[in-house]
């Protein structure tokens, strides 16, 4: 069993090989190849997770070790995966997702001519982020991650025609180079301190090292977790990130790649559980990003920006689980699969409603949307209540445990992280039921465009809406079918550990005040752009509104504090060099020159000048001998 | 006779040879100059060669006198044809080698 992992990866690198290679006579048949393989990859996981549930929990993982690849004395880097709980959870979610996206790609993308380079790419993404989670050492890891990087940058700046888009792609590609330091900083101190970075060893040993060093790779790993999970302080790539095609949006920046920085904290959770400073600082990036995202998410008229904060504030929810240590990681993942599950068909949803309004994203000139596409209207009011977190959907789960949690972290800490996620559900319950209302419900508000075409809006192919219906049935019954009784927590158990939550107030409590601040939010956003009509031109708004449209000020942040502030010291850096380094240099050369023009004024010609300078010399070098002598 | 006043005759003769060369323009003085400092070694050297009690004083002094007997026969042809070409034997005359 063990030899099927390394196919996991190949199939889908096979792909994106000789799609990407195989020049313009695969166009054909090039989306379907892709997708077969990517298919093939979720078989062999499908066919791997049966061997698994057929063993003993504590002897499920699988190793499999392909070659070594930097032996050099005591450095051992080797290309082998471990396949344990944790990795199948994720193989399942990416192959299982990335098809059903793979799918809808061949009907979203059918009148694009570069539809056959889309699938490399979306293969490529694929291989490197199984090689990311089913990789035994943190040096593979950080391969498969910077494989994800490229993928996503390749991605985001697919249609290359558009400045946006490839401004789009280098950004998203700039700030995550960011967190990457943060990552090989990591292997790094990982190597200096525990001599190898083997996920078994480094774990292991976390017991019987400094707190000092674990915070200080604790913080490093989520610096990384940061760049890749768009989380706050690095959360700025996120929304220029939806230039890329809707696939993208759902594959990439919804379901998988941005679930990397969960997984690495998950998985270095024995790091972060002997260095409480760096769980802390883990749970404070958590809460600050969900409202940050959430804040986002109410105020963007593009639908699929609404969404991206929206996705911003849910990976905010699973890294503060995942900061609270063995009472959050299994929900941390929880939240993951089944927001991987809704937002993907979200997502996709969007993408359907943009295929059949000429690619509109202004949500302002949707509206009443919901008779024309009733497939895409029912599955994304599934995956919205599902969002919300509507008793007995997907989201309630596993949002109300990470809740619960939340409330369990202990004293004044575990209170304020408690509100901020309430205050998150009731904010994702408003933009949510904002998104929902201005797509599908009011009065239709298109208008024809620039060139005189009115949108006919229409229900899209049958490609499009079966991934979207698969992900509909995922996002209604997963929740439940992992929550009840536990069942995905004993899953995980053997990998990530799990301590029950104990908050202190009870749990039927913590679910009635999630229920009331959910309907307090929907209640609000139907007040606000249900009973009224909605402008077609956004108003003014307040500060907050106008602050939270430009992302609250994040790149005017960025601007100036790095933009600036790297402009000024690269010019104080040329003025020093300027006047500074070349200063010495030049001001040598002057001196000499300016000494040896004195000095020339010696060479007058007189020979009795000359006689004299001998004269004296010998003097010098007679009275210098005798002193020496005397002495 | 102390062989001491010998070398303090030497060092002042040889001195009035030095301040000669380098106060007097006249070339042949200033030659002369070079020939009294030439002189004034070998009487120290003769001075030396007779309280060291040994010869190799005496033979360094003969070895001086042939160089300055060769010396006078280049330097005074020098100065003649520098007479000759700039009718005047003032050493500053001869101050081409400026930049």
């Amino acid at each position: 069993m063990e030899n099927l992992i390394a196919l996991l990866v190949a199939a889908p690198l096979l792909g994106a090989a000789v799609l990407l290679c195989g020049g313009r006579r695969l166009d054909r048949i090039g989306h379907w190849l892709g997708t077969v393989l990517a298919a093939g990859s979720f078989l062999i996981g499908a066919v791997l997770f049966v061997d698994m549930i057929g063993k003993g929990a504590d002897d499920r993982a699988l190793h499999q070790k392909l070659f070594s690849w930097v032996p050099v004395e005591s450095f051992q880097a080797d290309i082998a995966f471990q396949l344990d709980q944790l990795s199948m959870t994720f193989v399942l979610l990416i192959t299982g997702v990335g098809t059903l996206i793979h799918v809808y790609s061949i009907g979203y993308m059918e009148h694009d001519e570069r539809r056959r380079r889309f699938f490399g790419y979306l293969n490529l993404f694929l291989a490197a982020m199984l090689l990311l989670v089913l990789a035994d050492n943190y040096l593979l890891l950080y391969f498969g991650w910077e494989g994800v990087g490229l993928a996503s940058y390749l991605l985001i700046g697919f249609w290359q025609h558009k400045p946006s888009a490839a401004t789009a792609a280098k950004k998203a590609f700039l700030v995550n180079r960011v967190g990457d330091i943060g990552l090989s900083i990591a292997i790094m101190l990982m190597f200096t301190t525990f001599g190898t970075f083997a996920f078994g060893p480094v774990l292991e040993a976390t017991g019987d090292t400094g707190e000092g060093k674990l915070t200080a790779i604790g913080l490093m790993l989520l610096l990384a977790a940061c760049g890749k999970s768009a989380q706050v302080p690095l959360q700025s790539w996120l929304g220029d990130a939806m230039e890329g095609p809707t696939p993208v949006s759902a594959l990439i920046h919804a379901a998988t790649m941005v679930t990397a920085g969960v997984y690495l904290i998950v998985r270095s959770g024995a790091i972060f559980d002997a260095a409480p400073t760096a769980q802390l600082v883990v749970t404070v990036v958590g809460a600050v990003t969900l409202l940050f995202g959430a804040i986002v998410g109410c105020a963007k008229d593009d639908i699929k920006k609404a969404l991206a904060g929206s996705t911003m504030s849910q990976i905010g929810y699973m890294i503060l689980a995942a900061g609270l240590g063995p009472i959050g990681y299994a929900f941390a993942i929880m939240h993951l699969v089944t927001h991987g599950f809704f937002k993907a068909g979200l997502f996709l949803g969007a993408g359907s409603v943009m295929h059949g309004m000429n690619d509109e994203v202004d949500m302002r000139k949707y509206g009443g949307l919901r008779k024309y596409m009733p497939v895409t209207f029912i599955t994304f009011g599934l995956g919205y209540l599902a969002l919300i977190g509507f008793p007995g959907l997907s989201g309630f789960f596993s949002k109300d445990k990470i809740i619960e949690a939340a409330f369990a972290a202990g004293g004044t800490q575990g209170w304020i992280l408690g509100a901020a996620t309430l205050l998150g559900a009731g904010l994702t319950a408003f933009y949510m039921t904002r998104v929902m209302l201005m797509t599908f419900f009011g009065e239709k508000r298109w208008q024809p465009d620039a060139d005189g075409n009115e949108p006919h809006p229409h229900e899209s192919p049958s490609s499009m809406t079966i991934p979207m219906i698969v992900l509909a049935f995922g996002s209604v019954f997963a929740g439940g079918f992992f929550g009840i009784g536990d069942r995905f927590v004993n899953w995980l158990e053997p990998v990530t550990k799990f301590e029950h939550p104990h908050p202190p107030i009870s749990i039927p409590v913590i679910t009635g005040a999630t229920i009331a601040v959910l309907l307090l939010g929907v209640a609000a956003a139907y007040l606000q752009y249900g009973r009224k009509p909605i402008p077609v031109v956004a108003p003014r708004g307040s500060l907050l509104t106008r602050a939270a449209r430009r992302d609250l000020l994040q790149d005017d942040f960025n601007h100036v504090v790095l933009v600036r502030g790297g402009e000024h010291l690269t010019r104080s850096l040329v003025y020093l060099d300027h006047k500074g380094v070349d200063g010495v240099v030049n001001g040598t050369a002057a001196a000499v020159g300016g000494l040896s023009g004195r000095l020339r004024k010696l060479q007058n010609g007189y020979a009795r000048s000359y006689a004299v300078s001998m004269f004296g010399g010998t003097a010098i070098l007679i009275a210098a001998t005798l002193l020496m002598r005397a002495v | 006779m102390n062989p001491v006043n010998y070398l303090y005759l030497a060092s002042l003769l040889f001195t009035i040879g030095a301040a000669g060369v380098l106060i007097r323009r006249n070339a042949i003085v200033v030659f002369m100059c070079v020939e009294l400092m030439l002189n004034a070694c070998n009487l120290a050297l003769v001075t030396f060669s007779r309280m060291h009690g040994n010869l190799d004083g005496q033979i360094i002094a003969f070895f001086t006198m042939v160089v300055a007997a060769a010396e006078v026969v280049v330097g005074l042809a020098i100065i003649v044809s520098l007479f000759r070409s700039r009718h005047s034997a003032s050493v500053d005359d001869a101050s081409l080698m400026k930049l």
